[in-house]
């Protein structure tokens, strides 16, 4: 067990790559309830969530869930996140662990004017990841909601053991599967009842190991390595889910801004040509010269490489290109490669 | 579970003494910290290490670690095995996942390592 930001936490059960295949092949849990949730509720709700995050908010309804984040007024992270529309005027906010306090006191600091209620239920939630390709198989009769109709990204209400749930067709792994929210007192019973049903599907318990490797995978960001409030949504590659037209946000003059200048850095998948593992911090160097750090870096368990991203200069951002990252005394090349490093489908 | 006739360093190496000559590896309660072990970086042969000079690097999906030479001595032969199966040192501590062999210089300075039973109580009082 870590202390993960307050939270008593499994780095692994089984092993950080038994846990990763075995996500990949079949299926596994995750206890995530360190995650924040902070509600927005009132007339003005869709508004306010409007004005904090980039993505368009309207598209939302309580079957539609999307990722998101919360925007400096330059177009940087204060957080990434998952926002839900639990009704007409009421908006859940899944943010991380680690910044849930920060986003809470950021919300409350950008409420003037609006006519909406924010209450942070971090510590009354709690949530269950089940990812897999044998995922929708294992929860499909222990819940009350059509999950084969589910899109991705779609989410509904429904119960499980009898206890209230809110689920959705997401996750941080790069597989099918699903996110599991309750304010059950007892939500040990949901965790029991889905490692019971899943032993003949290969389910296993997963813990921040995995999850880690697993998300850089499928280059999925983690904030504090990837993104941060240094970072822009243009930068780190999450253009995407800014849409301009949808009025005004934070961060949108400076997003636009740079959207017309270009942008000088962009976040890159590499992976190495040689020997040894990249890790965070490691230094990147371009031509012989010190330009970035690595960011996030790992060994990839499914594709049995060393991975990594990192911030390079726009005009070596080309897939391709050759570069080294600082191992100890040495300088091991690496490469510029396509993103996501896993894609699923892909596996015979 | 620990060999009696291994000798065990306080940065969790174990190393084995036949005559002259000696065999190194980490040991269980190191490679069990680390979990799955993905790459092993040995010293040249020929090199001549010194009493707890870092002989090598221990990768693991989560962390990297430093090995050290439990004594001083000559490097006679590295485990090529852990280059294409570092699961090795998972798998087989003790055993097939050793790094490297040694000349030793000076056995007296195996007089500074813990003995099995030794070293059993060392890691129980680290892992309380």
């Amino acid at each position: 067990m870590i202390e993960f930001f307050g939270w008593e936490m499994p780095v692994e059960f089984s092993g950080v790559i038994d846990e990763h295949l075995a996500v990949r092949q079949k299926a596994g849990l995750f206890d995530v309830s360190h995650m924040g949730e902070i509600i927005i509720s009132g007339r003005q709700a869709l508004d306010f969530v409007q004005y904090l995050t980039p993505n368009d908010a309207a598209r939302l309804t309580p079957e539609k869930a999307q990722y998101s984040c919360l925007t400096t007024p330059q177009g940087t992270f204060v957080d990434d996140l998952l926002v839900y529309c639990l009704g007409p005027e009421k908006y859940l906010l899944v943010v991380n662990c680690s910044n849930s306090d920060k986003d809470y006191e950021w919300i409350l600091s950008h409420k003037k004017g609006f006519e909406v209620e924010v209450e942070n239920k971090s510590d009354d939630y709690t949530q269950l990841a089940l990812q897999g390709p044998r995922a929708l198989e294992i929860l499909k009769p222990l819940i009350d909601v059509n999950l084969e109709e589910m899109k991705a990204f779609g989410s509904n209400w429904g119960e499980i053991e009898g206890e209230e749930v809110l689920v959705s067709r997401t996750g941080y792994t790069g597989e099918d599967g699903f996110e599991v929210y309750t304010l059950s007192i007892r939500p040990e019973k949901i965790w029991d009842t889905i490692l019971e049903r899943g032993k003949e599907f290969g389910v296993v318990p997963v813990g921040l190991g995995a999850r880690d490797t697993l998300r850089l995978e499928a280059r999925l960001m983690l904030y504090g390595n990837d993104i941060d409030e240094t970072t822009t949504l243009l930068e780190a590659g999450l253009g995407w889910l800014v849409k301009f037209e949808k009025g005004e946000f934070l961060g949108k003059g400076a997003l636009l801004k740079q959207k017309e200048e270009g942008i000088k850095r962009r976040l890159v998948g590499f992976e190495l040509i040689e020997k040894g593992i990249a890790r965070q911090h490691y230094p990147v160097f371009v031509e012989g010269k010190k330009v970035s750090e690595v960011d996030s870096g790992t060994f990839s368990p499914y594709l049995k490489k060393s991975i990594g991203l990192t911030y390079l200069p726009v005009e070596y951002k080309e897939i391709g290109t050759e570069f080294e990252v600082g191992i100890r005394d040495k300088k091991v090349k690496a490469r510029v490669v396509p993103t996501p490093f896993y894609k699923r489908g892909e596996k015979g | 579970m620990y060999p009696d006739d291994f000798y065990y360093t306080k940065d969790h190496e174990w190393i084995q003494v036949k005559g002259d000559k000696a065999t190194v590896g980490i040991t269980d309660f190191a490679q069990k910290q680390l979990g799955d072990v993905v790459y092993v970086e040995l010293p040249e042969v020929g090199k001549k290490l010194e009493f707890h000079q870092s002989m090598g690097v221990v990768e693991s999906v989560k962390a990297v670690s430093d090995v050290y030479s439990p004594v001083s001595g000559e490097v006679l032969e590295v485990n090529k095995g852990l280059n294409d199966s570092p699961e090795l040192v998972n798998q087989d501590p003790h055993g097939k996942g050793w790094f490297i062999r040694l000349k030793v210089k000076d056995e007296a300075e195996l007089e500074k390592l813990m003995s099995a039973s030794e070293y059993e109580e060392f890691i129980e009082g680290i892992e309380e």
